[in-house]
């Protein structure tokens, strides 16, 4: 046994001590596998950063009710006397100025895009007083809040990265009111860093809606209080509404449009993967057969098959994992935290999110790459292996 | 034409070799024309629709209403077709997984100002009479097993009956849908939807009409935009390729992500493929000698590893892109996700631009290798 593995060590070592006779042919295989590496981490990096964001939205304690049967705050509809009911729900926290539940009007406005300068859906959102609280990682980056009864709004930060003309100061022309922007706000990463917030009660006539809401968002004493809260509102006659925890909500909205992108990158990288092993196919073909006569040499003096077999095998599998390391580096550098927007289709309106190369993501394309690198290096090796020793050594 | 045979036994030579790296150049190619059709499908119909058809949403947000009555004022103006309007409809068909538009129209102006829907005139004359009618595309027709004269219950998410529970169609009409048209939507009265729900009578969602002359699209659409103007609904009228184009704009800058990815594939795989031929012509160099000695010339040799290039890219793009526009042309791949799934004209000769020049590129050096190599050098040389 001892033997065996000396074997592998030695031939092994020797292999890749004579990479540098084929680094044209080795880089290539690096090169190949870097860029598919690169493709594969980079396509899911935009799933999994649009995921994270709508996963972030909201926590355990909040709660988030529309009339039952609508697929989005956009679609749904609550009257004034429904929203007083359902503030008055079970296990809602108490703020300063009573309980913690906002009932909110949610539109859009066209807004350019920065980065391709046409118009974007971009989230409108009218909340109540207790808004802010009702979102516990709420705080101002610049300027001021919104003044209730005003023609004012405050941008969240994704917005104002990602859309042209949301400045502090600046004032917006919408239909046939004029809004002044105050400030610039972050509710931690979520997805309502994407959205406008003004006065709902100042939204209501701008988009004459009478005195009609679209959500409630609550937020309740204790996580545990859900389901008593869920049973109560879904069961009371004078309410027809569907009551969901913010951050199951947020997930579901999302789930769609990552799942296409999930299977873009994976379609994409498993293609590509293709066109790479057979690049890799080559050029451990040509290794093994340019050294045809000194693996023959090498079994005439006694190594076994299976230490040739392996030590080809490790070659390509470390040429491989080089060409991972660099596509999953190179991803990390130009993806991880790259701002992008794009529309969700179950809101109707746009998402800020960054990208994100999670740690999963890179285990995944090093264990790809590897993939790649004993695809690429067995029917080669089992070739080294077969090969007639006397055969061998008498060619060229 | 003699040297083809030759070119062809080169190629034959290590069959594993030439099969590979035509299996390499393959992948960039299916990668290629995939790509294409995704980002065509995600802008549906940017490449083919017309300019000679105009829409005018609300200046605010595309899901703000127009008043109806703004029709026969756009009607008005010299120049304009025929005007239709529609109203996103947004309902759920069983599970709202099972996604695809639904929209009410008034029926005879919409098929007037969208010829792409074939529908045949008995069915149109049904549909036309039927209140509650529908017409839905193939597409959606067969992703559920409908057929004609089927009542299909439709849960409204936007506007729910009075008294709750689903809407009912009935399935008058089947369409085929012209390429570039989004062929899975479903087209009902819009008399249903503004009887039924009292905030929608007189409400509705855009207008699109067809213009006389396509060059004075931009100057219609001014003339339309002024005459609302300072009205409660002011509007913004576009040409429908600029509204697709900004809707795809939305997704996010596609252009940008496909081009990106497109790089690395091409420059990766060109590599892989650029590699492969170099390695071919360095082993062969005493026999381009014993060539060049039996006296064909340095631009003969060179044409001659050149070519190899040419062929391999040829067969491995010529069969990537081939396979993409079949499976595309026949296919069902692009399912409910992408009812629009097509190759441009326009991508496909590009894609034949790049495969000639994947061609070039990776036999540039070797050929150049070959053209300089003299007959000395290549036979002294040992293997």
């Amino acid at each position: 046994m001892f033997g065996w593995i000396e074997q592998i060590v030695t031939i092994s070592w020797f292999n890749l001590k004579n990479l540098r006779q084929r680094v044209g042919s080795s880089i290539a295989t690096v090169v190949g596998v870097a860029g598919v590496v690169l493709v594969f981490i980079g396509v899911l990096s935009i799933a999994t950063g649009f995921r994270q964001t709508l996963a972030q939205t909201g926590d355990p304690e909040s709660v988030i009710v529309m009339r039952s049967g609508s697929n989005g705050e956009l679609s749904s509809v609550l009257g004034l006397d429904e929203a007083r009911v359902l503030a008055q729900g079970p296990g809602i926290l108490e703020g300063e100025a009573g309980k913690l539940a906002s009932a909110e009007l949610f539109v859009v406005v066209d807004v350019p895009k920065r980065s391709t300068g046409t118009p974007a859906n971009v989230p409108l959102r009218g909340i109540s007083a207790s808004g802010f609280e009702v979102r516990k990682d709420f705080e101002m980056l610049e300027g001021r809040r919104f003044e209730a009864g005003k023609n004012e709004i405050i941008i969240g930060e994704g917005a104002a990265a990602e859309f042209e003309g949301l400045d502090v100061g600046n004032s917006l022309r919408w239909g046939e009111n004029t809004w002044t922007v105050t400030g610039i706000f972050s509710t931690g990463g979520t997805a309502e860093d994407s959205e406008i917030w003004t006065d709902a009660l100042v939204l209501q006539p701008a988009y004459r809606r009478g005195n009609s809401f679209q959500s409630v968002h609550l937020r309740l004493a204790s996580a545990g209080a859900f389901q008593e809260l869920k049973d109560t509102l879904t069961t009371d006659p004078r309410l027809d509404v569907m009551v969901e925890r913010k951050t199951e909500w947020y997930a579901s909205q999302g789930s769609a449009l990552s799942g296409v992108i999930s299977f873009l990158g994976i379609l994409i990288g498993g293609l590509m993967g293709f066109g790479a092993v057979f690049g890799a196919l080559n050029t451990m073909y040509t290794a093994v057969s340019s050294r045809a006569r000194e693996i023959a040499t090498l079994r005439a003096l006694g190594f076994g098959a299976s230490p040739v077999v392996v030590s080809v095998l490790l070659e390509a599998v470390v040429l491989a994992l080089v060409g991972g390391v660099f596509g999953a580096a190179i991803a990390y550098v130009a993806f991880d935290g790259f701002r992008a927007a794009t529309l969700n289709f179950q809101s109707f309106s746009q998402v800020t999110f960054a990208f994100a190369v999670t740690p999963p993501l890179v285990i995944g394309g090093l264990l790809y790459a590897a993939l790649m690198g004993v695809l690429g290096g067995l029917f080669p090796a089992v070739r080294a292996a077969r090969l007639p020793v006397a055969t061998a050594l008498r060619e060229l | 034409m003699k040297f083809l045979h030759l070119l062809w036994r080169n190629l034959m030579r290590k069959k594993v070799r030439t099969t590979l790296t035509i299996g390499s150049i393959f992948v960039a190619f299916l990668l290629y024309g995939t790509l294409l059709a995704v980002k065509t499908a995600f802008g549906a119909g940017v490449q083919l629709v017309g300019l000679d058809r105009l829409l005018t949403i609300h200046k605010v947000s595309l899901i703000q209403f127009l008043p109806e009555s703004y029709m026969p004022r756009i009607e008005g103006i010299e120049g304009v077709d025929s005007v239709a309007h529609a109203t996103w409809f947004g309902g759920v068909y069983q599970d709202p997984k099972n996604f695809f538009a639904q929209m009410a129209v008034t029926p005879e102006r919409w098929l007037e100002v969208h010829p792409e829907i074939q529908l045949s005139d008995e069915q149109k004359q049904a549909w036309f009479r039927n209140r509650v009618g529908a017409i839905v595309g193939k597409v959606t027709a067969e992703r559920f097993g409908w057929s004609l004269g089927d009542r299909v219950p439709i849960q409204g998410t936007i506007f729910r009956p009075p008294g709750g529970g689903a809407w009912e169609f009935v399935i008058e009409g089947i369409y085929e849908a012209d390429k570039g048209f989004d062929g899975s939507q479903m087209f009902f009265h819009t008399k249903y939807l503004s009887e039924t729900i009292e905030f929608a009578d007189g409400q509705v969602g855009w207008f699109t009409f067809r213009v006389a002359d396509p060059s004075r699209s931009a100057a219609i659409a001014e003339e339309v935009d002024a005459l609302f103007a300072n009205s409660p609904a002011e509007t913004k009228t576009s040409t429908e390729k600029a509204f697709t184009q900004g809707f795809a704009n939305q997704v996010g800058n596609l252009q940008a992500i496909t081009t990106g990815i497109l790089t690395v594939v091409f420059f990766t795989l060109l590599l892989v493929a650029g590699n492969t031929m170099a390695q071919t012509v360095r082993e062969r160099t005493a026999e381009l000698g014993v060539m060049k000695t039996l006296g064909f010339t340095d631009v003969q040799v060179m044409g001659l590893v050149l070519g190899e290039s040419f062929l391999i890219a040829l067969l491995g793009g010529g069969a990537g892109l081939a396979l993409v526009s079949w499976a595309v042309n026949t296919g069902d791949i692009g399912g409910a996700l992408f009812p629009t799934l097509y190759l441009p004209t326009q991508g496909v000769l590009l894609g034949v631009a790049l495969l000639l020049f994947m061609g070039f590129a990776a036999g540039a050096i070797p050929a150049w290798q070959a053209l300089r190599l003299s007959i000395v050098d290549a036979l002294r040389r040992k293997g």
